[in-house]
């Protein structure tokens, strides 16, 4: 590559500077770096996400330089171009020298050349002249080389090699770049930009059902490269494929119709998932062919130059059947509800009939609903978590470290906590508060609850309302609790009950305002409502905690009461108090100032559920998959070829006496060291000379 | 050239012996063959009810490439025929209970896969203090020690990965997979490979000088999987997520480790250089052109293994995914790296770079792979965080 012919003109030298090494290594070393940028930005956020990285200054800069699709921007497609242009200039350039080193046997060798050769020696044959050239050839053919021999009048030359074929693998392995990197332009987006541009497309927005994308977001039918998604629910048929671009989407018609029978994922003994699959019918459009396939991860399908991988699923479309617990002062307030995954329901509008709350309770509700609407975004049957502590008992886990590497770990304990189910409830001005519940009760610390998460923005951690079950396992005494601790009509018998443990009369009536007092403002606040009274009230700093204290347990002490009167509303037998059901109290007590944060004037304990899954596909057309495929096995021919294939040349020059062997090749390493002194003794050996000298 | 420089690394071949290599062939050699097809040939008749086509086809071509390489390079045969030994007793042990391996002697202290993997920690470390001394005293029999230590490292690091494949087929069928599937497996794979591969250029250069500078890496990368795996509890068998339920999987990921053991054996061996070409060390450490020529024998090695595992990592991800490159963190470092030694090649092989620089970037070179086999996983986020901590 360094030898050049002389410059004759500007066009000569561009083609000297694209097709050098120098180039195409200053080429490679920009490819890198950006790649490097595009691994470190992440690649194809949202915008605001970016802005909040970058801030105000940066962000339109890096915006501009295609920093955040890095990989589809202009300039590194125009890297990618110059590589393939100077890859190829540069194979151009080498083609007629590479041929003739691998054709050639440089039979013509000079002398004097020869004796330049790092690689070399002499010695006196004792074999006779005319059987030298023959001897040596025998060797030669022997040991693997291919030979030309060139008789003079007073010198006979032999120039053998071996191992040209490595010269094919630089070939190879430069040819293979070229065709990758065509390849893979044809799969890049770029020519879903051309054909947007092509046909005037212009991506919808992505919140459209398929039913509702416009025809100048659908693509034609094309044999152009693709890569979209497909969203089946169970039961259902699809025919287009949704492709995302330039924050919208653009619909793909695929030459087939694609029916999901049915999608399972199987698990693990511990719960991890270890098989996605979907039961597919695909019916041919032209042809009618019926395929029925299961595709799974890992085991795609291919029909008509697209291939069809499972890629991920959904639950859309689930029904859920509820029993939504009052959590107002209106007892006894359960009522049943359905909805559906995706669905979302309005409360309480003059159509709604669907939603049966039994009287008296109902003015009450609906009034509080009116205009709300309900949301069922997810739903998932199965949830395993890791509901092991870290090992705190001081269990060295080193100790287990050795033995088999197969059993299970120590501080590890997966269990499905079973299903678990989303819900959003949005008022009439469009607030939402999404509600985050598990079906089943979880045990936490040895006792079981009820789990509720709530939140007002994905951007906010859940809060967890924990409501403890009762003796029998049931939330229905905290719900009931919680009823008539809020129910102004029925605080005075709260209050009338809670005094009579007192038989002072005088701090009957301190107890009776205490009461009072606190009901009031724990139904307003909770807690957060009680202590700021608290530093309201003239209390000095340190008696603060004292009087904090004492509220609690006035408080509890209600719980207590109002846990005694449910019981005997319910035809239960009061209890005497005991430190046993001191939790049970505490836990109560605690759901009760979260409940005041709820925000919701239900809970929806689920029932009953119907599991209807959809899988989500990817289409593909990649149609310059198999030039890459070619590229990456000429790529590895070429590699191994290259570096692995050593060419040898080597030359027997008889004069009249002396026997001169040289040898040559493309790699200088040490084996050739070796290799020649092999050659050197057996050619010496072949040829009955004695200990050769340099 | 001084022809006597360097003495000839391999046994002394008589030329008529090089004309057919078939008959350079020793009994022992034969014997080694043949082991070797009748142990392929019990394992399929044993265990083909638990691999599907592609896991038998792997089973057959492992058959005359282990062949292959015992005749090419000698130790390798021993190294298999005491592997197997080691692997076949731990099994035999079992008797098919996982429990077992806390009762039977040999498992509990010297066979069960984490034992083993222990084992071969232990003499790693051994190795490398022997070797160290041996570069300090500059003796032969330390670093003979230290070789025969490494050689031993292997052998319970390869029984170890063999028996925790066994193992995981005793925790459950749909469990069962290779043991090259999280990142403390990969690590072992690493510390094996990297140790193999330098051990075959000991005797290829039949040098033992180079241990104390190439065994350090390996043992980093056996502190980091001790300290990961203890941590984490990551030596415990995990079944597998279903993308990674992929024969792809099985030669993807030893290619990646051939490659960056070979670059790693460069970075150290080139440290070794620009301490002998500053002077310093010269009679501690082989010559400069033995060390330039291991680290690009080691390079060559490890890029043409690592374009292969890239290709088949592309393979598996259009299979998997649905698109065999898609410029995830992952694929962009491999990226990376591949560039990185295409250009260091190009500048050894076309324009006869030599020297100092040639090492400086060999050293480099370790830090790039270096991020892109863990840092990825720790930094970024992509869809190869299979291995994440």
């Amino acid at each position: 590559m360094q030898h050049s012919a002389p410059r004759a003109s500007f066009l000569d030298d561009l083609v000297e500077l694209l097709s050098s090494m120098r180039f195409a290594i200053s080429l490679l070393t920009i490819l890198a770096i950006a790649s490097l940028i595009g691994t470190v930005v992440q690649q194809e956020q949202p915008a605001n996400a970016y802005l909040q990285q970058f801030g105000q200054f940066w962000d339109p800069i890096f915006s501009r330089l295609g920093l955040y699709a890095v990989y589809s921007s202009s300039w590194f497609i125009a890297i990618l171009a110059f590589l393939v242009l100077s890859t190829t200039l540069c194979i151009i350039r080498q083609f007629t020298p590479m041929v003739r080193e691998i054709r050639g046997f440089r039979e013509h060798a000079r002398e004097a050349s020869l004796r330049h050769f790092a690689h070399r020696a002499s010695f006196e044959p004792t074999l006779p002249p005319e059987e030298r050239s023959g001897a040596a050839t025998a060797y030669l053919a022997r040991t693997g080389f291919r030979f030309r021999v060139n008789d003079h009048a007073d010198s006979t030359l032999i120039a053998a090699k071996k191992g040209s074929l490595g010269r094919i693998g630089y070939f190879l392995a430069h040819g293979s770049i070229v065709l990758i990197c065509l390849g893979g332009l044809l799969d890049s987006n770029l020519l879903l930009s051309v054909q947007i541009h092509l046909y005037g497309k212009v991506p919808a927005p992505g919140e459209l059902t398929i039913g509702e994308i416009p025809p100048s977001a659908r693509l034609e039918p094309s044999r152009w490269s693709f890569r979209g998604n497909i969203y089946i629910p169970e039961g259902t048929t699809a025919s287009q494929a949704v492709i995302n671009a330039d924050n919208g989407v653009l619909l793909q018609p695929l030459p087939f119709k694609i029916e999901l029978k049915r999608f399972h994922v199987d698990h693990y003994e511990n719960g991890a998932p270890k098989r996605y699959a979907s039961d597919v019918v695909i019916t041919d459009n032209e042809s009618g062919e019926v395929f029925e396939r299961t595709l799974e991860v890992n085991k795609p399908f291919e029909h008509r130059g697209i291939t069809l991988y499972q890629s991920g699923f959904d639950n859309d479309g689930s029904m859920l059947n509820f029993t939504a617990h009052g959590m107002t002062s209106c007892a006894h307030a359960a009522f049943p509800l359905e909805g559906k995954v995706g669905r979302r329901i309005p409360l309480f509008d003059k159509q709604s009939e669907r939603i049966k709350i039994p009287p008296p309770c109902n003015q009450v509700l609906e009034n509080y609903l009116a205009g709300y609407s309900l949301e069922f975004t997810d739903f998932r049957p199965i949830n395993v978590e890791n509901v092991g502590a870290p090992d705190s008992e001081g269990n060295h886990p080193g100790a287990s470290f050795l033995g088999s590497g197969a059993r299970p770990a120590s501080n590890e304990k997966l269990r499905n906590l079973g299903p678990f189910y989303t819900y959003i409830l949005r008022d009439p001005a469009g607030q939402a508060r999404e509600f985050n519940n598990y079906m089943n009760p979880i045990q936490i610390d040895g006792l079981q609850y009820l789990l509720s998460g709530v939140r007002t923005s994905r951007m906010e951690n859940v809060s967890w309302l924990r409501i403890p079950l009762d003796d029998e396992g049931s939330a229905d005494t905290w719900f009931a609790i919680q009823q008539s601790f809020f129910d102004p009509a029925r605080q005075a018998a709260l209050i009338k009950r809670f005094i009579s443990h007192s038989t002072d009369k005088d701090e009957k009536k301190t107890l009776e305002a205490a009461a009072k007092l606190l009901l009031t403002q724990f139904a307003q606040g909770g807690m957060k409502a009680v202590e700021s009274s608290i530093s309201e009230m003239k209390i000095p700093e340190d008696k603060r905690e004292e009087a904090n204290i004492f509220f609690v347990q006035v408080l509890q002490k209600l719980v207590w009461d109002a846990w005694m009167m449910v019981r005997e509303a319910a035809g239960k037998g009061k209890l005497e108090p005991d430190d046993a059901y001191a939790p049970f109290v505490r836990d109560t007590f605690i759901a009760l100032d979260s409940s005041i944060r709820y925000g919701a004037p239900f809970y929806l304990q689920l029932t009953n559920y119907e599991q209807r899954q959809a899988t989500i596909l990817q289409a593909t057309r990649s149609p310059g998959k198999s030039l890459v495929y070619l590229g990456s096995l000429l790529l590895s021919l070429g590699v191994f070829a290259m570096l692995f294939i050593r060419e040898r040349r080597l030359f027997v020059l008889f004069k009249k006496d002396e026997a001169l062997v040289a040898m040559s090749s493309d790699r200088k390493t040490i084996d050739l060291d070796e290799t020649f002194a092999r050659h050197r003794d057996g050619l010496a050996a072949a040829l009955g000379a004695s200990a050769p000298q340099d | 050239m001084e022809l006597t420089s360097s003495p000839p690394a391999h046994r002394p071949v008589s030329p008529a012996a090089h004309v057919n290599w078939l008959t350079r062939l020793s009994v022992s050699d034969w014997l080694f063959a043949i082991a070797v097809v009748f142990g392929a040939g019990i394992a399929y008749v044993r265990c083909s009810q638990f691999m599907d086509g592609y896991d038998i086809g792997i089973l057959f071509i492992h058959a005359p490439l282990i062949i292959a390489l015992g005749w090419a390079w000698r130790p390798f045969r021993l190294f298999v025929v005491a592997v197997a030994v080691l692997a076949l007793f731990s099994i035999w042990l079992y008797q098919g209970d996982l429990a077992r391996a806390e009762q039977a002697f040999f498992l509990k202290y010297l066979i069960s896969s984490q034992t083993a993997i222990t084992w071969m920690s232990v003499f790693l470390f051994t190795a490398t203090g022997a070797y160290w001394l041996g570069f300090a005293t500059r003796s032969d029999s330390a670093e003979r020690t230290g070789s025969s230590m490494a050689w031993i490292a292997t052998v319970m690091g390869a029984t170890g990965l063999l028996v925790r494949w066994y193992e995981s087929y005793l925790a459950g069928p749909d469990i069962a997979h290779i043991p090259i599937s999280n990142l403390y497996e990969a690590f072992i794979l690493f510390s094996l490979v990297t140790a193999l591969l330098y051990l075959f250029y000991e005797g290829r250069y039949n040098t033992r000088k180079l241990g104390a500078f190439v065994l350090p890496v390996i043992c980093a990368a056996v502190i980091f999987m001790l300290w990961y795996s203890i941590t984490r509890e990551a030596y415990q068998v995990q079944p597998l997520n279903p993308a990674l339920q992929s024969y792809w999987k099985k030669i993807h990921v030893p290619s990646n480790f051939i490659g960056y053991g070979g670059f790693a054996i460069a970075a150290m061996v080139g440290i070794a250089y620009l301490f002998v070409s500053r002077g310093k060390f010269t009679n501690r450490l082989p010559e400069l052109r033995v060390l330039e020529d291991v680290m690009y024998k080691a390079i060559a090695i490890g890029f043409a293994f690592f374009t292969i595992a890239t290709i088949f990592g592309a393979l598996w991800g259009a299979e998997a995914w649905g698109s065999y490159w898609q410029w995830d963190p992952k694929e962009t470092c491999a990226l990376i790296v591949w560039v990185n030694y295409a250009i260091w090649l190009h500048m050894r092989l076309t324009r006869n770079l030599r020297g100092e620089m040639l090492a400086w970037w060999a050293i480099a070179g370790l830090f790039v792979s270096t991020f892109a086999f863990l840092g990825v996983n720790l930094f970024l986020t992509g869809r190869h965080s299979y291995g994440a901590l």
